[in-house]
């Protein structure tokens, strides 16, 4: 069985982001750029699941533009044994995305599809929901923990929900988005960082499979969130009283 | 000849231990009796001592375990630190504080900077490692370089001893009291007082903590010339007297080379302003090198300017294993001819500090499983252009993996692993303050 794993290129998760001058955006020019971090936990679960011998391989792919290679080579660093870019500049969006990955679902036809629940950059958590939904597949959302059985071609998933966790049977082929409690990314080791760059990355663009890539969203305005006042220390038990009535005006 | 060293070192070792008595811990600036200079007194040599005994060539724990080997004893419970085996008494030259000091200091700092609480006393009282406890009763936080002056002064005339304490973050038991002088804080000291955004120049006050100095040279697009595991307590100017050096020595050198002036306040009260920002000044003597590494044992540094390198954007951090110890300096020299100018750290861990690390710190994995490996060494590139770095890291390391150099390795994929990496060799104090090894 093939497994499928999206991965995005995002800003690095420990960067302190700052918003453009002009409001149109993130300051995204010389800041480190790496592999979101749900994306790596998918992978890492996808590299797991082909370690105990229910997977043959595990193909990377990625959307975007040309610095996407370096997310692919990190994931092949990882352990992933073929990588799949989609060379497309800006403007991208989660349900273009999703149509872009049904197109290469039917090319490469895989046994299971593996996604991070959401990218940390836009926080839409929408591409692995409307991706089971364009192929008619079943999703198991937020997933804490995967089984897989391959004679019955099922897989069990923990999912994360407000109210605990469930779980739910899912009919292979399945789209399943992962969660942070998953599991642990694994550090790419040296001898597979060397044997990564003789792995194959191969280059598509969205004409050639057919999606037409366009946005039914347009971006006014990012500002920052309003900054947090400093507290003040009041001298004695009235004076707190006293801002709490007048100032706050909460008692 | 190395055996005949060590068999030396050994035998010192061993009267030591055998000797009654609990270790003395002070012995600053001979051997013998300890040296009043006025009212300050340093302590906290100790480390210094251990490293004429056992020498530079080999890391401690290996001389430990040969030693131990050619004995057929352990060691590391049996030794001790110290060239001298008696007590240390109070000097009875040194008054001790009454009420009409403590009115003094109230009527100078305000209530609020004069500590004689309990609880508060007994944390400035305990160094870090929790070794060494002294019995001070007073705890005072100046404000400003005058009100230290006066601090000092007044001691000075009363012969009070005192003791300057930064973040307490020593693990020598340097910043905490013998016996019962007066602490004098720095912590309320706390202001950046300028920066310059072209030379990167930053004046301070010395009770600045390095953590908030990083913060705040960050949004500026610079970095500290150094950085230590205890970054987020420790203070400047305890950093400055103590001359730490840091993960970041290796790159932009030790604090002689970029502190460019400090202001000190002298044992009787007066202030030397030393506090020059120039690159370059050969006007007179230049003396704040002798209090660099002093250890408050010439005077209080209370205001410290020093150069900022700028901040570059990329950081790569790998995670070596090697097999024995002449592969991890073959690796260094390779290291620092091949990657050159981006090589910015060079750290070094043995297995059993590895297994310490992961058996104690929390949130930490090994990099490397399943197996412990012998060495390990952290290697860190930071330069301005993140494709070219990553480049030659990559291609050194490929090269020193064919050499033979290195078993195995980990290169950090994001700020997230890499800090993760750091972690293991960060917090390495933290194996040593539960008793493990004391090193």
């Amino acid at each position: 069985m093939k497994i499928m794993v999206a991965v995005k290129r995002v800003v690095d998760y420990a960067v302190k982001i700052r918003v453009k001058p002009d409001k149109t955006g993130v300051e995204t020019q010389n800041v480190k750029m790496s592999m979101n971090p749900f994306c790596e936990i998918a992978l890492e679960e996808a590299l797991r699941i082909r370690e105990s011998g229910l997977a043959s391989e595990v193909v990377a792919v990625s959307v975007g533009p040309a610095q996407c290679v370096d997310t692919l080579r990190t994931g092949l660093a990882m352990g992933a044994d073929r990588g799949i870019h989609v060379e497309f500049k800006d403007g991208l969006n989660p349900l273009s995305v999703a149509k872009v990955l049904r197109a290469l679902v039917e090319a490469e036809k895989p046994g299971l599809l593996i996604l991070g629940k959401q990218a940390i950059d836009d926080d839409c958590n929408q591409t692995g929901q409307m991706l089971a939904g364009l192929l008619k597949w079943p999703q198991g959302t937020f997933a804490s923990k995967v089984t897989l059985d391959k004679e019955k071609q099922v897989a069990t998933v923990d999912r994360e929900v407000d109210g605990g966790i469930e779980t739910v049977l899912l009919d292979l082929p399945a789209v399943i988005t992962t969660d942070l409690r998953l599991n642990q990314p694994r550090y790419a080791t040296l001898p597979n960082i060397m044997k990564a760059k003789s792995k194959v990355i191969k280059k598509y663009t969205p004409g050639d499979l057919n999606v037409e890539i366009k946005s039914d969203l347009e971006v006014l305005q990012v500002t920052e969130p309003p900054k947090r006042k400093a507290g003040v220390i009041v001298s004695s038990v009235d004076e707190l009283i006293d801002k709490l009535q007048n100032e706050a005006r909460v008692i | 000849m190395k055996m005949d060293r060590w068999r030396a070192s050994v035998r010192r070792i061993l009267n030591l231990a055998s000797r009654p008595g609990p270790a003395p811990r002070s012995f600053a600036a001979g051997r013998g009796n300890p040296a009043r200079s006025g009212s300050l007194h340093c302590s906290g040599r100790s480390c210094r001592e251990t490293q004429f005994y056992f020498g530079h060539r080999q890391p401690l724990s290996m001389h430990l375990r040969e030693t131990e080997f050619a004995l057929g004893v352990s060691l590391i419970q049996s030794r001790c630190f110290g060239s001298v085996a008696t007590r240390i008494q109070r000097n009875p030259k040194f008054a001790t504080i009454n009420s009409d000091d403590i009115r003094y200091f109230r009527d100078l700092l305000g209530d609020k900077s004069v500590i004689q609480d309990e609880d508060a006393l007994l944390a400035a009282n305990m160094d870090w490692m929790r070794k060494y406890k002294g019995s001070s009763k007073l705890l005072l936080l100046p404000r400003s370089t005058e009100e230290v002056s006066q601090i000092l002064k007044y001691c000075n005339s009363r012969c009070l001893g005192v003791v300057p304490q930064g973040g307490n973050t020593g693990l020598v038991g340097g910043s905490v009291p013998v016996f019962d002088e007066v602490i004098v804080n720095l912590g309320a000291m706390n202001k950046v007082i300028s920066f310059d955004e072209v030379s990167g120049i930053l004046v301070s006050e010395a009770g600045c903590i390095l953590e908030s100095l990083m913060n705040f040279l960050d949004n500026k697009g610079f970095i500290m010339p150094l950085d230590l595991g205890s970054k987020g307590s420790c203070q400047i100017g305890g950093n400055v007297s103590t001359n730490a050096g840091g993960l970041r020595l290796l790159r932009y050198g030790s604090l002689h080379a970029n502190v460019l002036g400090l202001e000190a306040v002298l044992a009787n009260g007066d202030v030397l302003d030393m506090l020059g920002t120039l690159r370059k000044d050969n006007t007179g003597y230049d003396l704040k090198h002798l209090f660099m590494g002093s250890e408050g044992s010439l005077g209080i540094v209370t205001k410290v300017s020093i150069l900022t390198p700028p901040k570059l954007s990329s950081v790569n951090v790998a995670f070596l294993a090697c097999t024995d110890y002449l592969s991890c300096q073959k690796l260094l020299l390779e290291a620092r001819r091949k990657l050159g100018e981006v090589l910015s750290a060079f750290e070094f861990l043995d297995e059993q500090a590895m297994d310490l690390a992961l058996k104690h710190l929390e949130g930490v994995r090994n990099p490397l499983p399943p197996a412990l490996h012998k060495f390990y060494v952290l290697i860190e590139t930071t330069g301005s252009d993140e494709q070219s770095d990553k480049e030659k890291l990559e291609a050194f390391l490929v090269h020193a993996m064919e050499g033979g150099l290195i078993s195995d390795g980990v290169v950090a994929q994001d700020i997230q692993q890499a800090s993760s990496v750091w972690k293991i060799r960060y917090s390495r104090s933290i194996d040593e303050s539960r008793g493990c090894l004391q090193i």
